[in-house]
């Protein structure tokens, strides 16, 4: 069998396997937001924290809620990092300094997991397993909180209730993340992924002498940093270290985690708006521009254009053995199109376009099908836009799933979109007019240029991968990648939710012979030109100097 | 205002409270009982797969290690011992800068790009410059030369055609514990001579320790390097 074969087959099968957990565990989501019972163990929560799961929270009160427990969040892991050289439990490792420390806490809280550390060497047991694990879920739980408010916001009427904030949070941790998590982590370590609480350790080698290794609760983050689209991987090399990907069956399983919620949440949607084929329209046009990027992804690091590539024979730095190209572009494309960010091989040594399709990836936004909860609203601000550019081509008031696209509707879609390529582009520019940030650069030329590029437009985006040449941990990259994750994460969160309540307190309007039909394939194709369209008029300018430049140069 | 500043600090309360007691579930007990049934039902390989030979521990199946003579004076990077089948180039393996009380295995790749190390060629592509000491083009020229070096014998030359891919570019993990059955079965001929050992009998045993895709279509076909290595060194007991 071929390589390329065995790669369309992993890609395959992977289909195969989301499209069987799509309906269930998309229903399940529905139901788990929509019930008005709470379970024993999140009552004790709910009493812990101090909070009424029942009230009812307009739009404001529960954009407070989630900027509240950001902060509190990010606090507590900011603590928790410059105290490790007190805490028991660190295996020795020092405090972290103070803006590693903030970029680390702004990465984790804001559900991007960019790293400007290298695991193994800083960050012990205690602040790996209390603080970046725990992060990995409550900010997967916060993305999809915020999801489902935009959700209810389309699915109800006359009202300014939008659900609880610590309802759907502790909801999403306790009923979906941790369970799946639990199946998941056993799953991997019968792979082969470490799980103890050792210390750092030698090991005998064959030719004598040892290595030394430390231990780890890996399997159990692994598995809820692919899951919640996190991606901070617990080792430098992150899911290309043998101990967090150990096989090619774990190597598939890790990219069905990291695909696996976003997709379903497209039914949980269609389900909860009353109208599965809504969901259906969406989710078919998340999954044209995913399997569209897979492929030509494969065909690109398959074709290995580059100069040492051809004289090596083949694309295969910075990727595994055992995944090979295959599996490596399939987790490559998937880890971008999400808000994930962890790498099973390493993007800055694939072939110039291959490195210009991941950054693509995140540029669209992530939203094919994008981050936990963050992939589902930034699409449906897409079909906002989309279902608007209809309208103004026919004359007509927009109109989407029954409500109005009127001018508030749509001032706020505009700032959504605004935010991210304003942050990666302002933030780069300024980066190579100064003088000492391009000291960070490995690669010169156009790949150089890359390497900034990609580093704001996957901390703006929340995606947390990098063209890993980049020396990020500089006080210049810390703070201006820091700020770019919050503001990156938190600002399109609140034009969310603003635009939720708007939505809410309308009455629906009856569908007429004249509403656009955005259950149709004819929507699908609209959606996916209004994104291609959007992306590629804003990045066009910077890719051409980077990537493309590289890639057309081969 | 001051009713403002009572209820940001109320929120922010509760915020703190929310973050402490999901620290409790996520942080504490989830990863507690994962342990507890990982270290039961798995226990080799919830600590690491590791491997043994001989009553001694050898290493990891997992991860990669290097097979290289002792280090001369005046030497800065050990060379190759020929004896063994040997891994993947390693280069993006880093050096732990942080704790340097511990000398612990900092993965990683180059992350060197494509077009590094280049020149234009007289149609105005770019080609790898065959005079660059720097990039990845130097990178993979220099393991290309050494491997058509080491793995020539008198009687079998390899040709730089015949090199993989595999063999000339460092892994995402520097630990990459496999290499390809191509570089293993061009390997098999310096490995029986410098042993004294039959080629057929070498090849037999890549053979023996290639592992095919799982299922039959995931991932790439491997070899262990540390379990093939550890078998040669059976056979070569056995034979002498």
């Amino acid at each position: 069998m071929s390589p390329v074969l065995a790669g369309v087959l992993q890609l395959l099968a992977l289909v195969v396997a989301l499209g069987l957990a799509h309906r269930p565990l998309g229903d399940y989501m529905a139901g788990v937001y929509s019930s008005d019972k709470h379970l024993r163990v999140e009552k004790w929560i709910y009493k812990g924290i101090g909070a009424d799961p029942g009230a009812a929270m307009r739009w404001p009160a529960y954009l407070r809620g989630v900027l509240a427990f950001s902060a509190a969040s990010m606090l507590f892991l900011y603590l928790l990092q410059r105290l490790q050289g007190s805490l028991p439990g660190s295996l020795g490792f020092r405090s972290i300094d103070p803006d590693q420390a903030f970029n680390t806490a702004a990465s984790f809280v804001a559900n991007t997991n960019w790293q400007s550390y290298s695991g193994e060497q800083a960050m012990g047991h205690v602040v790996q397993t209390a603080g970046l694990a725990v992060q990995n879920f409550v900010s997967a739980a916060v993305g999809i909180a915020v999801a489902v408010a935009l959700v209810r916001g389309f699915a109800r009427s006359r009202t300014g209730d939008l659900g609880n904030f610590w309802a759907d949070l502790v909801r999403g941790v306790v009923r979906i993340l941790l369970p799946l998590s639990v199946v998941g982590a056993l799953v991997l370590v019968a792979c082969g992924v470490i799980q103890n609480f050792s210390g750092i350790h030698g090991v005998g080698q064959f030719l004598g002498g040892e290595q030394q290794w430390n231990g780890g609760a890996v399997a159990s983050q692994e598995v809820i940093k692919e899951l919640g689209t996190n991606g901070g991987g617990y080792f430098n090399a992150n899911s290309a270290h043998p101990f967090e990907n150990p096989n090619p069956l774990s190597n598939l399983f890790e990219i069905f985690l990291i695909l696996v919620i976003p997709f379903a949440l497209t039914r949980t949607f269609g389900t909860m708006v009353g109208s599965v084929r809504q969901g259906y329209a969406i989710l078919a046009t998340m999954g044209a521009i995913w399997l569209g990027f897979t492929a030509l992804m494969m065909w690109t690091e398959f074709h290995h254009g580059g100069p040492a590539f051809d004289l090596a024979g083949g694309a295969m730095e910075g990727k595994e053995t055992r995944f090979g190209i295959g599996g490596s572009s399939l987790f490559a494309t998937s880890t971008t199109l999400t808000s994930t960010g962890a790498v099973n091989s390493f993007h800055s040594s694939y072939t110039g376009f291959g490195g210009g399709i991941t950054m693509l990836g995140m540029q669209l936004g992530e939203i094919a099908p994008g981050g936990v909860g963050s992939g589902l609203y930034g699409m449906l601000i897409m079909a906002i836009i989309a279902v608007f550019i209809a309208g103004l081509m026919v004359g007509r008031t927009p109109e989407y799933l029954g409500k109005k696209i009127g001018t508030r509707e749509i001032k706020l879609a505009a700032c959504y979109i605004l935010v991210t390529p304003a942050l990666v582009l302002g933030f780069t520019g300024a980066s190579m007019a100064l003088d000492t940030p391009k000291d960070s650069l490995l690669n010169g030329g156009a790949h150089g240029f890359s390497e900034i590029l990609y580093a704001f437009t996957s901390g703006a985006n929340n995606n947390g991968s990098a063209f890993a040449g980049l020396a990020a941990d500089t006080q210049w990259f810390n703070t201006t990648i820091g700020l770019a994750m919050l503001l990156g994460r938190f600002l399109p969160m609140v034009f969310v939710l603003a635009l939720a309540g708007s939505l809410a307190g309308q009455q629906p309007v009856p569908k007429t012979a004249g509403t656009l039909r955005t259950e149709k394939p004819l929507f699908t194709g609209l959606l996916v030109g209004t994104i291609t369209i959007i992306t590629g008029l804003t990045y066009f300018p910077a890719l051409a100097l980077g990537p493309l430049a590289e890639g057309l140069a081969s | 205002m001051n009713n403002t500043v009572a209820n940001t600090t109320r929120l922010l309360g509760a915020g703190l409270r929310a973050v402490l007691v999901l620290t409790l579930v996520c942080g504490v007990l989830y990863p507690l009982a994962v342990t507890g049934v990982a270290q039961a039902l798995f226990h080799d390989k919830a600590n690491g797969s590791e491997v043994e030979d001989g009553g001694r521990v050898v290493g990891s199946e997992l991860i990669g290690q290097r097979y290289d003579l002792p280090l001369k004076k005046g030497q800065e990077t050990p060379a190759p011992d020929l004896r063994w089948f040997q891994p993947r180039p390693s280069n993006g393996l880093g050096t732990n800068s942080v704790n340097t009380r511990y000398k612990l295995l900092l993965s990683g790749a180059t992350n060197l790009a494509g077009d590094s190390g280049t020149m234009k060629d007289k149609n105005g592509r770019q080609v790898c410059d065959p005079r660059a000491t720097e990039g990845l083009c130097a990178q993979v020229k220099a393991a290309k030369d050494a491997v058509v070096k080491d793995n020539s014998t008198a009687r079998h030359k390899i040709r730089p055609a015949d090199v993989p891919a595999d063999a000339v570019t460092s892994s995402g993990s520097g630990l990459d514990p496999h290499i390809s059955p191509a570089y293993a079965d061009l390997q098999a001929y310096r490995v029986a001579e410098r042993n004294r050992l039959d080629v057929e009998d070498v090849r037999k045993l890549v053979d023996d320790h290639t592992d095919g895709r799982v299922l039959g279509f995931m991932g790439e076909p491997r070899v262990n390097v540390l379990k093939l290595n550890i078998a040669l060194k059976h056979l070569v007991a056995a034979e002498g």
